[in-house]
């Protein structure tokens, strides 16, 4: 490993960890000012109803998407948030753009520097939107932009679909097949979708791997 | 001390909190860049990365901004403003903010003024996306060095394997906009965003090779992507 990943390394553990802390401070500096202290009860009960689905996914999504974007990238990633809606797609796009690959230096550069610019450009739009949010706001609450930003997810993975699928057309048909036809059968599926990305994973490396081995790809 | 959401108090932790996250990002960015550089990469290559990015980008910042306006019009600005600057998603932020305000028995129709509740939503929104953070750091060196001896071992099926997680997780994504094509004409809404986003990447892909279009390259996502919003916003009100 290069002096460099290993410097990576330790620089992304010192500002994760930092970043949970100061993530932690939010409700606590809420609670120690206002002197409000919710009761437990309150806190487990809310909890209860989210962290069953949202810890699985989010220890599912640490093992799936680190290889994808590298150590700088995901130890940004996962302290910025928005993953699959944008950090993701921005990484693999600036990947396919500049001609790198995941696992090389070179790609894990790439990935972190997409990451990073996505992440400082969503920080200025929001604080910039913030402000003017009385301006704005009639704007984007618009009844005719509304299905824009309710599609923004087929409209990302179109494009991202294409790119990828007509580079690899052999390696996607098994995981693009059994996915349509997953959650045609089974639609309640789609409020779930984090959980079935390893199992996308799965099946498109069992195929991947059958292929590999009869030298088909 | 009286309560309330839009206190500067809460702007001055939310400005606290985004700042933090701003340095982290310039510092990795910085770093990389110069990596960058040493490996070999142009300038112009680097160049690219950032401003294709930038661009991508702000659409779906824009549609963040939507979710700190629904979150808003209960939690005030400040939270829902840092929890959309820093790991957490729509997606996530409302279940979680409704399963608290349903555990205290209280509606989220209007501005909330009791601390109480404030801080229990509060914590449900912190606690509940933590594992991510720390197990980032706990699994990291296990996980990457699974890739290093992947790639080392077999080169071309380490390549084939790093496909195959790229494609796995589109695939489920893919896959999901077939999700509600049985309910009706309103299900095939995110088909045919898929399909004018798919339709438009591949008209940029025959123009950058076949007309030699190369600065369209950076753009190509962002159009893409944009076409795909313009289609759902014309074709919602026509079928659904």
């Amino acid at each position: 490993m290069s002096d460099y990943m290993k410097k990576t390394d330790r620089y992304g553990k010192f500002w994760i960890w930092t970043a949970a802390f100061v993530i932690a401070m939010v409700p606590i500096a809420v609670c120690l000012y206002y002197n409000a202290w919710p009761s437990a009860s309150a806190v487990l009960k809310g909890l209860l109803g989210v962290a069953p689905i949202f810890w699985t996914v989010g220890a599912i999504e640490v093992i799936t998407y680190t290889p994808m974007l590298g150590t700088g990238g995901t130890y940004l990633a996962f302290v910025t948030g928005n993953l699959t809606s944008l950090k993701a797609p921005a990484a693999l796009t600036a990947m396919e753009n500049a001609q790198v690959k995941q696992g090389t230096e070179e790609g894990e550069v790439i990935s972190t520097i997409a990451i990073a610019t996505s992440s400082i450009v969503t920080t200025l739009v929001l604080a910039v939107g913030v402000f003017v949010l009385a301006l704005i706001s009639p704007v984007l609450n618009h009844p005719t932009l509304k299905p824009a930003f309710d599609n923004i997810l087929p409209a990302l993975f179109g494009g991202l679909g294409v790119v990828y699928v007509s580079k690899n057309w052999k390696l996607s048909i098994a995981p693009l097949v059994f996915m349509v036809i997953l959650f045609v059968a089974v639609p309640s599926l789609a409020s779930s979708v984090g959980v079935l990305v390893p199992v996308g994973i799965l099946v498109a490396l069992g195929a991947g791997r059958v292929m590999y081995k009869k030298g088909w790809v | 001390m009286e309560f309330n959401p839009n206190s500067t108090f809460l702007y001055l932790v939310a400005a606290f909190v985004i700042l933090f996250v701003l340095a982290q990002s310039v510092f990795f960015l910085v770093r990389a860049w110069r990596r960058g550089k040493q490996l070999g990469l142009s300038t112009a290559k680097l160049r690219k990365t950032v401003i294709a990015t930038a661009v991508f980008t702000i659409a779906p910042a824009l549609s963040f901004l939507v979710g700190v306006i629904t979150l808003a019009k209960f939690l005030g600005i400040p939270l829902p403003w840092i929890r959309l600057s820093v790991i957490g998603a729509i997606t996530y932020e409302l279940p979680a903010a409704t399963s608290t305000a349903n555990a205290l028995g209280i509606s989220l129709s209007e501005l909330i003024t009791d601390p109480k509740v404030y801080s229990a939503i509060a914590w449900v929104m912190t606690l509940g996306i933590m594992p991510s953070i720390i197990l980032t750091p706990i699994l990291m060196k296990k996980i990457q060095g699974g890739v290093v001896k992947l790639k080392s071992k077999d080169s071309k099926w380490g390549d084939i394997f790093m496909t195959s997680l790229f494609l796995g997780m589109i695939s489920a994504f893919l896959g999901m906009v077939f999700a509600d094509i049985r309910s009706g004409p309103a299900g095939l809404i995110p088909i045919f965003v898929l399909l004018a986003s798919a339709l438009t990447m591949a008209v940029c892909g025959l123009l950058i090779k076949k007309c030699n279009m190369k600065w369209l390259e950076t753009y190509a996502m962002t159009i893409s992507m944009v076409v795909g919003m313009v289609c759902a916003a014309v074709i919602t009100p026509l079928i659904g």
